[in-house]
């Protein structure tokens, strides 16, 4: 029997019910099989994955702590990606907020200013917009492709914090180790929940959040980047700006980014260090597409794709499995939530030769 | 073109489902005790990279091994692996002390800070850190005189370098990694006057693309031995496919340069680590700093590859003996700088101090320390 994938006249409400079910089923099967077969018990092991890292208030923390800078980026790429601009350099954003960021939180060590940490925030902010500033310039005045440039930018940043903290911001306490002297108090964001790492600075990205459904669903500027994104034919004939589309979707993503920057220099990391971020900004392009590129669904995703990381570690201390096997299963988990997507669109055919006559 | 609007925040119920399946579960919620009698002692590792066949982490995972069979049933060990350097250490620190054990090992620099952060909270717990340098009343840290096996090292490698060129692939200019360099130039001239050393940073711990590429760089540039500073075994297989000679560095790599390992310089923690775990099962553990070298085992020069002339090995072998009885310091005066400046006076022996700031490079190395 042969199975084929048919366009669908407009897309399944339903399939879009029922594909995240569909996604979940299939990675319940995958991960039945996989844990069985290393000899685990696949029920114990989906309850170390899923429930026992946040089980705990601490855990919760941890959670939201890593949701929060997914979040961020993700809602800020989200805002070119309907626009079809594609911002692939969050990392590199996040990189130059947290440099700029680091400069004042340095330049102001001994201040007790309660303007410290803002000014941070701005400066962040500025910073990821610089540098996602440069992708949009060339893309708008040479039609530099912003994929490749944005990407690029990304080793430009990671190398210009790894060169300041090897050397002017190196720590003179430090014994020549590559990180700056510890941050402070006036540039450390005050702690949201006792016993817990969760911060103010999760309060950002919910902003973000906020502000991006706003954009989104309620502004004027937001209906045109989606036209400019679903049909940039008639978005042209309309008279909506090309380039002003791939301003707002850079710079959107740059600011986001750069914020989550500062929110991973001023919160759990308080100083800088040669790398400011273990690839936030590249797992927020799988964020922003598991959340189908809208803020309510990013907010879940980031989530979900935190506790994934939570999951695989508390999958090895309890479960002694390496990480590669923890990796495994994340990405088929990913792998089918986005690909069950696919029948929102689509609708399979089983057999079905006198339906393909027809069309 | 799919049309984001409609298919608002359903994303939502992949995340309830997923966890309400998972919160289902029957009989999930407990993992099954430990059928032991009396509760084992619990030993904690967290490491930064994956373990993989050889390296760093590797040599730490085989410590922990060694420990665990020179222990018997009397220990329980548990690893985390690939946890990167900085927010992330914390909690995964913090998860094995809650979930109690009692003595940690985290065996990377970038986790200091957070392992004292944790110490705090565990006053109880013991910590070890790797080549950190803060301590506190429950904080250990524990490193290995790396430069020693790097001065003999470099005594192969002058007495193998025809073109008396060679090569360092190295990660990162801390002063770790420049005392390695230094010993190894050191060593090399102490047999060899003429031969000299280049350097080409790669600006990381594992690279295998990059470090592969520096080690062919520099094997054009004339070197005919290499070695390096870096975590996986490129630069060896890089020399293997060349024709030309490696020194392999954290564990024995011959298997991937069967004819171009001349030796390897490699990391032994079993010994330090069932020694750690004894002395806090017995709760004699001390807050310590320990830097040990040959004489405690630490450092182990793998064995020589057939082509490494015998008087050459016997030479290697009594310089070894020399500094494993503390008759030998391979940073003893005269120690000029490549700047021609006298860091160290005839006959004097550099302090552990100053050898943990060391920031220049010795006569026998070209170029200049990025950064300076």
């Amino acid at each position: 029997m042969r199975i084929r994938l048919e366009p669908r006249p407009e897309p399944s409400r339903l399939a879009g019910w029922l594909s995240p079910l569909i996604a979940a089923a299939a990675t319940l099967v995958v991960g039945f099989v996989l844990f069985s077969a290393l000899g685990k018990d696949p029920w114990q092991a989906f309850h170390v994955f899923f429930i026992k890292p946040v089980s705990t208030l601490y855990g919760v923390g941890e959670l939201l702590l890593k949701a929060g800078p997914l979040m961020l980026c993700a809602v800020g790429l989200s805002v070119g990606y309907r626009a079809n601009v594609w911002n692939i350099g969050a990392e590199g954003q996040l990189t130059m907020g947290a440099i700029f960021a680091g400069g004042i939180a340095l330049a102001f060590h001994e201040s007790t200013s309660a303007l410290v940490l803002p000014l941070m925030i701005v400066a962040g902010a500025a910073g990821g917009m610089a540098w996602a500033a440069i992708p949009a310039l060339l893309r708008t005045r040479f039609n530099a492709n912003e994929i490749l440039v944005s990407l690029m930018l990304v080793y430009v940043a990671t190398y210009t914090l790894s060169f300041l903290v090897h050397g002017p911001w190196r720590d003179p306490e430090g014994f020549n180790f590559p990180q700056s002297t510890m941050f402070g108090d006036a540039a450390l964001l005050p702690n949201l929940l006792p016993e817990t790492r969760l911060n103010a600075g999760i309060l950002l990205p919910l902003a973000a959040v906020a502000v991006g459904w706003v954009f989104v669903s309620r502004s004027l500027a937001g209906y045109q980047m989606r036209v400019a994104g679903l049909a940039p034919a008639a978005a042209n004939y309309v008279g909506i700006s090309a380039p002003r589309t791939v301003w707002i979707g850079m710079l959107a993503g740059g600011a986001c980014a750069g914020i989550a920057g500062v929110n991973e220099i001023a919160g759990p990391l308080g100083q800088l260090q040669p790398t400011a971020s273990p690839g936030y900004g590249f797992a927020a392009i799988i964020v922003a597409f598991v959340g189908r590129l809208h803020p309510v669904g990013i907010l879940f995703a980031s989530l979900l794709m935190s506790l994934l990381y939570l999951g695989g570690e508390s999958a090895q201390m309890g479960l002694a499995l390496p990480s590669a096997v923890t990796g495994l299963f994340q990405g088929a988990l990913l792998f089918f939530l986005l690909a069950s997507d696919v029948f929102i669109d689509y609708r399979p055919r089983f057999g079905g030769r006198r339906r393909a006559a027809r069309r | 073109m799919p049309d984001p609007q409609r298919r608002t925040a359903l994303f939502a119920t992949a995340a309830l489902t997923i966890a309400a399946l998972a919160a289902a579960l029957p009989a999930a919620a407990q993992p099954s005790p430990a059928a032991a009698s009396a509760t084992p002692f619990k030993v904690g590792y967290v490491y930064v990279s994956p373990i993989g066949d050889a390296g760093w982490t590797f040599q730490h995972d085989s410590g922990r091994k060694e420990m665990e069979k020179a222990l018997g049933g009397k220990i329980v060990s548990k690893y985390v692996e690939s946890v990167p350097e900085g927010a992330d250490a914390e909690r995964v620190i913090r998860e094995l002390a809650q979930s109690g054990n009692q003595l940690i090992f985290t065996t990377s620099f970038g986790y200091m800070n957070p392992t004292l952060k944790v110490a705090k909270a565990f006053p109880k717990t013991h910590f070890e850190h790797a080549t950190g340098y803060k301590t506190d009343a429950n904080v250990a840290t524990y490193n290995a005189r790396f430069y020693e096996g790097r001065y003999l090292a470099g005594i192969v490698a002058g007495k193998m370098t025809k073109t008396n060129t060679t090569g360092y692939v190295a990660a990162f200019p801390i002063p770790e990694v420049v005392m390695g360099i230094n010993a190894f130039a050191r060593g090399m001239k102490s047999v060899n006057p003429k031969a000299e050393v280049k350097v080409i940073w790669v600006n990381s711990w594992y690279d295998p693309g990059r470090e592969s590429e520096a080690a062919n760089t520099l094997i054009s540039q004339g070197a005919d031995v290499v070695t390096h500073h870096t975590d996986s075994t490129a630069a060896v297989q890089a020399a293997e496919a060349k024709k030309v000679y490696a020194i392999g560095y954290h564990s024995d790599m011959s298997k991937y340069g069967p004819h171009a390992q001349l030796t390897a310089v490699t990391h032994q923690w079993g010994a330090y680590y069932t020694k750690a775990v004894q002395d806090a099962m017995a709760g004699k553990w001390k807050p310590g700093n320990t830097w040990g070298g040959i004489k405690e085992g630490m450092i182990r020069m793998a064995p020589f590859n057939p082509v490494v002339p015998k008087e050459t090995q016997d030479l290697v072998n009594k310089v070894s003996g020399d500094i494993g009885a503390g008759k030998f310091h391979p940073f003893t005066g005269p120690l000029k700088d490549n700047d021609g400046k006298e860091r160290l006076a005839a006959g004097k022996v550099i302090t552990d101090a100053d050898l943990s700031r060391m920031d220049y490079y010795v006569e026998g190395v070209q170029g200049k320390l990025p950064t300076k």
